[in-house]
């Protein structure tokens, strides 16, 4: 065995479940993990290559040729909105290369789904760098000095960002872009000051309060939290787990990258607060992939946490209060943000959702009763402890108590993350962001829904339009279908797991059928067929498989007119077979023009 | 009043379905009763001299000639039918599907091991001949195709009692046993 | 064990507690469709084929535990369509074509294709393009055949509860492979297990094919589940459907 994986697995663990670590160790060490290397890595955790390879090809971001560099652009539909095509001709010109390749002087170059700077786009990770706000000349200027030797800091374009992205951990050029602020972002909070008043109360008391409350779910699919964490409190087992959800893979929303980035203590503290309910002693923040350049701030934060005996043996004098956290990695998959494929992901498998019942509340991580919680959810808790219950429910509506974290991108002249009381319509949404001559507002990212004028007026709250955060704005000049709907389709496709038929095959089936509409050889029929088929994803296992064909059913219900434009007057049936292209290349290979 | 006309194409198929619509045996004259055949390679009758009612494919579309063939055969007949496995999803043929043509082409004429008296390795190239496509394609991806009868080929009895329906207007019911795919 | 009572389509049926819905419905003689389930073996749910609804809500009958006055509605025009749909789905994804395939007659898709009168896929055909490999000294593992339903995945393993087989990407590109090391040195009875287990004709023994005369292989003359079913479903009611 050589001797970086044996370090490796004496620092990770030999075990199967560490299995994500160790190749991400690899990975990080030798810039792509060899076949040499799965063989190893097999054979000392009991596994067939097979095994490693197919959690390896799970993720989106582990490589099995080596690069110098690797250089990952995002081409989410707000990347591709700002210029992103642009930036992707300028790289693959300087770069002398496609995407998907490795160029001769060992630079790789690929394009990847959102990654959490909607507000700040084109943007590219370059080897876990953030290179925001790209443009062809900004391009040229960093791959030129990437290859004259230079390091990356060196090659920042812009002044360090806002906030403590300008810190010595973060050392960024990514903006927070904090544009209004609530009770969760304001500036009054006092590290400590929560959780001292929890451990002074019962932990009943302590759910009691979340539960007074009404908090739900920030992630998106808005649970109540105090009950989760009574059910994961009563679930039977001795040993329990908090989880942090911070995968954030929702293009279009990076809230939660702003929170790590300037509330990173009320997320331990809320975390902590939570293990004191629930009765866990080990914390994990599930973080994302494209989130890695946090991982000083993260790590810093947890010594400072410790000194300050917020975490710990003995956590702030109480006696037998222990709870500590640790980071885990993703490696690039949206699903990972689903609660149960995190899990497995977690444990060193493909993130494969798993079927509910058993929740994770009953059976989560290595089985023991788990809860995972949003970064967001995290911290409205300390808030919470802090201010009590009653007090929270002051904010927002009746039934969507308190305030929500927006992240706002697209067409409007204040990106960035509003700190919103639920309630508010998308009008003063939009007015709120400066957004003029707006045609539409994607809801709750590729999963949520796409909004018209004539949905304006709904209310952003769990019984009106519900959304994690993400909102996109799209001005008339937008072609909704194609720029919009079409990049969600395939988003979804490439981030499908695979597993269930109806999201792998159908997904595919649909994307292929609004190609041909674009394509001029629409008919009426296919707007039929496009709704019948998009209810076939509703069978699917988890939300991303039953949302896969949202982005389509939502734009016909509401555009409908610009799916009539596609259709063709004079046709009832037409395919897209064209006879001249499909005898192009046979006449080709026998040296004959074609004769029709 | 006259009888419905009905027309009968094998495109690239292998003429199995057709064979198999024989098969109906002594039905054959009760057929004859109930329809005319007009043009079709059992009648040796080649063009379209007036609107048919019914038009029968056997075979996708691997060639040019196949695709006019069958848009002659939409504009010709007010109902058509997909017959068998080959016009329904492409069949045999279609296992070529997927490799380039160039791979085919070169098998067909330059390497496949019968090819050996091609001594001057060329491809049959005459404007005559019909252009091959890029795949062969299922006859509803060319036109519009009404009803579907699958199978290799597909039972008599089947291609009979949907025959009988489509002519009589009376509800199909068949038995588990005629409908299958191979 | 405690038993509990639900219904089945207003049918009255009874089961043991966290009984899997599709082995309780066969246990009170309804058939549920299935084509990724094999009985005893961990459910994967992968083709949602077993759709139905418990309380208004879709559900795979072969990943959700029966519980007491659960109301299943299985044999619904809409669940009918759902599952017709997916089986259509599955044979425009790969390359079935049933005439050359030494499964056919035996194979459970085609079978249930039989049993939702499935004339032609209203989906496009996607002609993949999928490699045939026979790596193994004992299999030819044809992929154009493939529908990742796991069940290689799940049941195949050597002693050491290491896989032979495993996915290997994800979304459009996901696919199943077989470990190169392992196929070489897999047992003759692993193998045959492997095809026994496979629902298609993906896995298939080498120097040996077609040992059953047609006419008599599993579903030329009995339908996909008549054996739950009390009555014999030898008839349907076909129609000429429409693209």
């Amino acid at each position: 065995m050589s001797a970086l994986i044996q370090n490796i697995l004496i620092k990770v663990g030999q075990k199967k479940d560490r299995l994500l670590d160790i190749l991400l160790s690899v990975q990080e060490a030798e810039s792509f993990v060899s076949d040499e290397n799965i063989k190893i890595i097999a054979g000392s955790l009991q596994l067939s290559e097979i095994d490693v390879r197919q959690c390896m090809s799970f993720y989106h971001f582990f490589s099995t040729k080596p690069s110098r560099h690797r250089i990952f652009l995002n081409d989410s539909v707000m990347a591709n909105l700002m210029g992103g095509q642009k930036v992707k001709e300028a790289f693959e010109k300087v770069l002398n290369c496609k995407q998907g390749e490795i160029n001769a002087d060992g630079i790789g170059f690929y394009t990847t789904a959102c990654i959490g700077m909607s507000d700040q786009e084109p943007a590219a990770m370059i080897d876990g760098v953030i290179f925001p706000s790209l443009t062809p000349e900004r391009v040229r200027f960093v791959v030129e000095g990437i290859n004259q030797g230079k390091s990356l800091s060196d090659l920042y374009y812009l002044p360090l960002g806002d906030g403590r992205n300008g810190g010595a951990a973060l050392n960024t050029m990514v903006n927070s872009n904090i544009r209004k602020t609530g009770l969760l972002l304001d500036d009054y909070y006092k590290s400590g000051s929560a959780l001292t008043i929890a451990i002074e109360k019962s932990e009943l008391e302590v759910i009691g309060i979340v539960k007074t409350s009404g908090l739900r779910g920030r992630g998106g699919a808005g649970f109540p939290t105090g009950m989760k964490w009574e059910f994961c409190r009563s679930s039977e087992g001795a040993e329990k787990y908090i989880i942090c959800n911070a995968d954030e893979g929702e293009p279009g929303t990076f809230k939660d990258r702003v929170i790590l980035t300037e509330k990173i203590e009320m997320l331990l503290e809320g975390m902590t607060i939570a293990a004191y309910a629930i009765g866990a002693r080990e914390g994990i923040i599930y973080l994302r992939h494209e989130y890695q350049y946090m991982r000083q701030h993260i790590e810093n934060a947890l010594a400072v946490a410790r000194t300050k005996k917020m975490l710990g043996n003995n956590i702030l004098g109480k006696d037998g209060f222990d709870f500590d956290i640790r980071i885990q990695f993703g490696a690039g998959a949206y699903v990972c943000g689903e609660e149960s494929s995190l899990i497995e992901s977690m444990e060193g498998k493909r993130g494969e959702p798993r079927f509910k019942p058993p929740f994770p509340v009953q059976k989560g991580y290595h089985n023991k009763p788990t809860s995972v919680n949003n970064v967001e959810t995290f911290c409205k808790v300390c808030r919470i402890i802090e201010r009590g219950g009653e007090w929270y429910r002051r904010y927002g509506t009746k039934q969507s108590v308190g305030t929500k974290l927006l992240s706002i991108s697209g067409d409007c002249p204040r990106p960035g993350v509003y700190e919103i009381e639920w309630g508010m319509t998308l009008y003063q949404m939009l007015e709120m962001v400066g957004a003029t001559n707006t045609q539409a507002i994607q809801v709750g990212g590729p999963s949520g829904s796409l909004i018209g004028k004539t949905g304006f007026d709904r209310k952003i709250c769990y019984s009106d339009i519900s959304t994690g955060g993400s909102m996109m704005i799209f001005d008339q000049s937008r072609d909704l279908i194609k720029d919009v709907v079409l990049n969600f389709l395939e988003f979804f496709i490439d981030e499908s797991c695979g597993s269930c038929l109806s999201c792998r095959a159908c997904t595919q089936q649909i994307r292929n059928k609004l190609e041909k509409m674009i394509h001029g050889k629409g008919v009426s029929t296919d707007i039929e067929d496009l709704k019948k088929w998009a209810k076939f994803t509703l069978v699917s296992r988890c939300g991303l498989g039953q949302s896969a064909a949202n982005p389509i059913s939502t734009s016909i219900a509401n555009f409908p007119h610009l799916y009539q434009a596609m259709v063709q007057k004079e046709k009832d049936y037409d395919t897209c077979f064209d006879l001249a292209s499909a005898v192009a290349d046979s006449c080709k290979v026998v040296n004959r023009v074609p004769n029709f | 009043m006259s009888k419905p006309l009905v027309a009968t194409a094998s495109l690239a198929g292998c003429f199995g379905c057709h064979m198999s619509l024989l098969d109906i045996d002594e039905r054959i004259l009760k057929l004859v009763e109930l329809v005319d055949i007009g043009k079709s390679p059992v009648t040796d009758i080649k063009t379209f001299t007036q609107q048919y009612a019914v038009g029968i494919i056997e075979g996708g579309c691997c060639n040019s000639e196949n695709v006019h063939n069958l848009q002659e055969f939409r504009k010709n007949c007010d109902i058509l039918i997909s017959l068998g496995e080959c016009a329904i999803m492409g069949g045999l043929p279609a296992m070529r599907n997927g490799i380039p043509i160039e791979e085919c082409l070169n098998e067909a004429y330059l390497e496949g091991p019968t090819v050996h008296l091609n001594t001057e390795k060329i491809f049959p190239n005459d404007d005559e001949l019909p252009m091959l496509l890029d795949r062969v394609y299922p006859a509803h991806e060319i036109v519009k195709i009404d009803y579907f009868l699958p199978g290799c080929p597909p039972r008599a009895d089947l291609i009979w009692d949907a025959l009988v329906a489509l002519l009589t207007g009376k509800e199909l019911e068949l038995p588990y046993e005629v409908v299958k795919y191979d | 064990m405690e038993r509990v009572k639900f219904q089945i389509d207003n049918k009255d049926c009874e089961a043991l507690y966290g009984q899997m819905l599709v082995d309780a419905a066969r246990d009170n003689g309804v058939y549920i469709p299935t084509l990724c389930n094999m009985q005893d073996v961990k459910p994967c749910g992968s083709c949602r084929v077993c759709t139905v609804k418990v309380n208004g809500r879709y559900a795979t009958a072969c990943t959700t535990p029966v519980a007491c006055g659960m109301e299943i509605e299985s044999d619904t025009e809409e669940i009918h369509e759902i599952r017709k749909a997916l089986i259509e789905l599955i044979f425009a994804e790969g390359n079935h074509y049933c005439p050359t395939c030494e499964m056919s007659g035996n194979c459970e898709l085609q079978a249930l294709g039989y049993r939702f009168g499935m004339m032609v896929s209203r989906f496009p055909y996607q002609f993949p393009q999928r490699e045939i490999n026979t790596d193994c000294q004992h299999l030819i593992i044809d992929y154009n055949r493939c529908i990742r339903c796991k069940r290689c995945i799940r049941t195949i393993k050597d002693k050491k509860g290491k896989s032979y087989f495993a996915f290997i990407n994800r979304g459009d590109k996901l696919e199943v492979t077989m470990d190169k090391e392992m196929a070489k040195t897999m047992p003759l009875k692993v193998a045959e297990l492997a095809m026994e287990n496979c629902p298609v004709g993906a896995i298939l023994l080498k120097e040996t094919a077609y040992r059953v005369p047609i006419g008599e292989r599993r579903f030329d003359k009995k339908c996909i589940g008549s054996e739950i079913e009390e009555t014999d479903v030898k008839v349907f009611m076909g129609e000429l459907n429409n693209e």
